[in-house]
């Protein structure tokens, strides 16, 4: 297996075609890293959008009113039925259906309206498109978090005397992150590499940018490289804050917290074994 | 304090109460016996609306609990003051169901501060005090997980004391724990009946109930068997039916 990787590396690295110099060259360069930039201000603006609706919509999911459960379902089977790239280009283009959004007093000339397309430029479309969509997504694994903890939780705080809504913040949803923290991860990595559906708006994100470049330079798998160099770096990072989110989570479910890896390290190296009675 | 008339539940098909007539007086001390299935729990968990009543009439402290009357029809109240009632009713499981993510402490501090909007100083001044009560003064940080279950259950009458209610309710708050830690919980439960406290407790104790209890019914498929001194009940049974069952359980 090692063997096969290392030789995989290798051909990749010495292969005659491929131009390194290019890849050196645009990696730190100015439009990709504004690229980079705009990338992680999609995915923090999209998930923070999809976490937050989606705690509303498993909220309401769930709800004993059947309006509300109701209007919840048809959400999730709505946006999670239609592809994402199509939302990201519905709005894009929402203007063809609504050009201009105002407020006014009806019946009269009077108030005022704006242009669609100046309310939605390109970056704040597909934020929406984005956003929304992950809204469906995050609806279930909220939901599904929220089944997880056991019902009797419920009652002890509803026989305090505590609202449906305060029961949910303090005691269910809590407990729940534990089983939604994982999967929500999973999400906001995901998020990070869809980011790039974006380019059919022409948002300059990462993978716009260096799309543009190789279009110029017909450089195209140096550019992807570099463009993949960044993403996994920021799943990277990622990965290290959902460990420590977990970690957080986690009190009270373990007697000890977990240990992070430079304990475990820390541990390994200063531990002496001593060989005991067999 | 409790007032019960003819009290009818069913789940689905099944007819958990079939007319549960009872009265539970200020200080007086409540213990429901009978074999599971008998209706005893769901009969504790309709009081504070845990569960709704499908016909009869239901009250704590005068007031109809969860319903508002108007005429000769009742009205299910809205969550808030459902709330409002359930938050002057303690209640202690079976399961403890202590919030697993707090310690000791903010489990018991949270209602009040949430609920009563105490400020955290005098919630947990109070809290101190009633851990100290239960014998728990050195685990106020100590999470659910780490306290055995017998602490866990002393926690948890402390958590629904710090409401400052006026009626406790007991569901089978002892079952659940190994043999040697149910005296240190029925000892804390004795001590909140002699500071008089009114409690309904459905319990497995015959010997709680007999000593601590004023009164004790006997329930058996959703129905009063038999009602009385618990002494009189446990040692002269005038049903068929309750000497049947305490031969098994005695």
């Amino acid at each position: 297996m090692l063997l096969l990787a290392f030789a995989g590396i290798y051909t990749v690295v010495t292969a005659p075609l491929l131009h390194w110099e290019t890849f050196w060259q645009f990696l730190f360069q100015r439009l990709i890293l504004d690229g980079v930039r705009l990338t992680l201000v999609l995915t923090v603006a999209a998930m923070v959008i999809g976490i937050t609706l989606g705690v509303v919509l498993a909220v309401m999911r769930l709800s004993p009113n059947p309006v509300m459960s109701a209007v919840s379902w048809f959400y999730i089977w709505f946006f999670r039925g239609t592809p994402v790239l199509v939302q990201i280009f519905f709005w894009f283009n929402v203007a063809i259906i609504l050009p201009y959004v105002g407020v006014g007093i009806p019946f009269t000339h009077f108030g005022i309206s704006v242009s669609t397309n100046v309310l939605i430029p390109a970056v704040v479309a597909a934020i929406f498109g984005l956003g929304f969509n992950e809204a469906a997504y995050m609806a279930e694994i909220v939901r599904a978090g929220i089944i997880s903890v056991e019902h009797g939780q419920t009652e002890a705080a509803q026989a305090l005397g505590m609202t449906r809504l305060q029961v949910m913040r303090r005691i269910v949803l809590p407990q729940a992150m534990r089983v939604i923290i994982p999967p929500t991860g999973n999400e906001t990595i995901s998020m990070l590499k869809t980011t790039s559906l974006a380019f059919v708006a022409s948002v300059p994100e990462l993978f716009t940018r260096a799309d543009q470049i190789a279009n110029s330079n017909f450089r195209y798998v140096e550019l992807l490289f570099v463009a993949s160099f960044w993403y996994l770096l920021m799943t990277s990072i990622l990965t290290v804050g959902q460990f420590y989110m977990e970690r957080y989570y986690a009190r009270g479910a373990q007697r000890e917290l977990t240990p992070t890896p430079f304990q475990r390290l820390r541990r390994l190296l200063f531990t002496f074994h001593v060989p005991g009675p067999t | 304090m409790v007032k019960a008339e003819a009290v009818h539940k069913s789940f689905g098909r099944l007819e958990v109460l079939r007319g549960i007539d009872l009265e539970v007086n200020p200080k007086e001390v409540m213990c429901i016996i009978g074999p599971s299935g008998s209706g005893k729990s769901t009969f504790l968990r309709c009081i504070n609306h845990l569960e709704k009543i499908d016909a009869g009439r239901l009250s704590v402290d005068g007031e109809l609990v969860g319903y508002r009357d108007r005429g000769d029809k009742l009205y299910e109240l809205p969550d808030s003051e459902v709330c409002k009632k359930r938050s002057e009713i303690g209640m202690v499981f079976q399961s403890f169901n202590l919030f697993p993510h707090m310690t000791a402490l903010e489990n018991i501090i949270e209602a009040p501060m949430l609920v009563k909007k105490e400020s955290r100083a005098t919630a947990e001044a109070r809290a101190r005090r009633l851990l100290d009560r239960v014998g728990l003064a050195d685990k106020v940080d100590a999470y659910p997980k780490q306290l055995s279950g017998g602490q866990q259950q002393r926690v948890a009458i402390a958590r629904a004391l710090a409401m400052e209610p006026k009626l406790m309710l007991f569901d089978e708050p002892t079952s659940a724990l190994d043999p040697e830690l149910v005296g240190d919980v029925l000892d804390a439960m004795r001590g909140l009946a002699e500071e008089g406290m009114t409690m309904v407790v459905v319990t497995h104790e015959m010997g709680f109930a007999r000593e601590v209890g004023d009164s004790l019914v006997f329930m058996d498929a959703g129905i009063i068997v038999e009602a009385g001194n618990p002494r009189e009940v446990l040692s002269n049974p005038r049903r068929e039916r309750t000497k049947a069952f305490l031969s098994k359980v005695l």
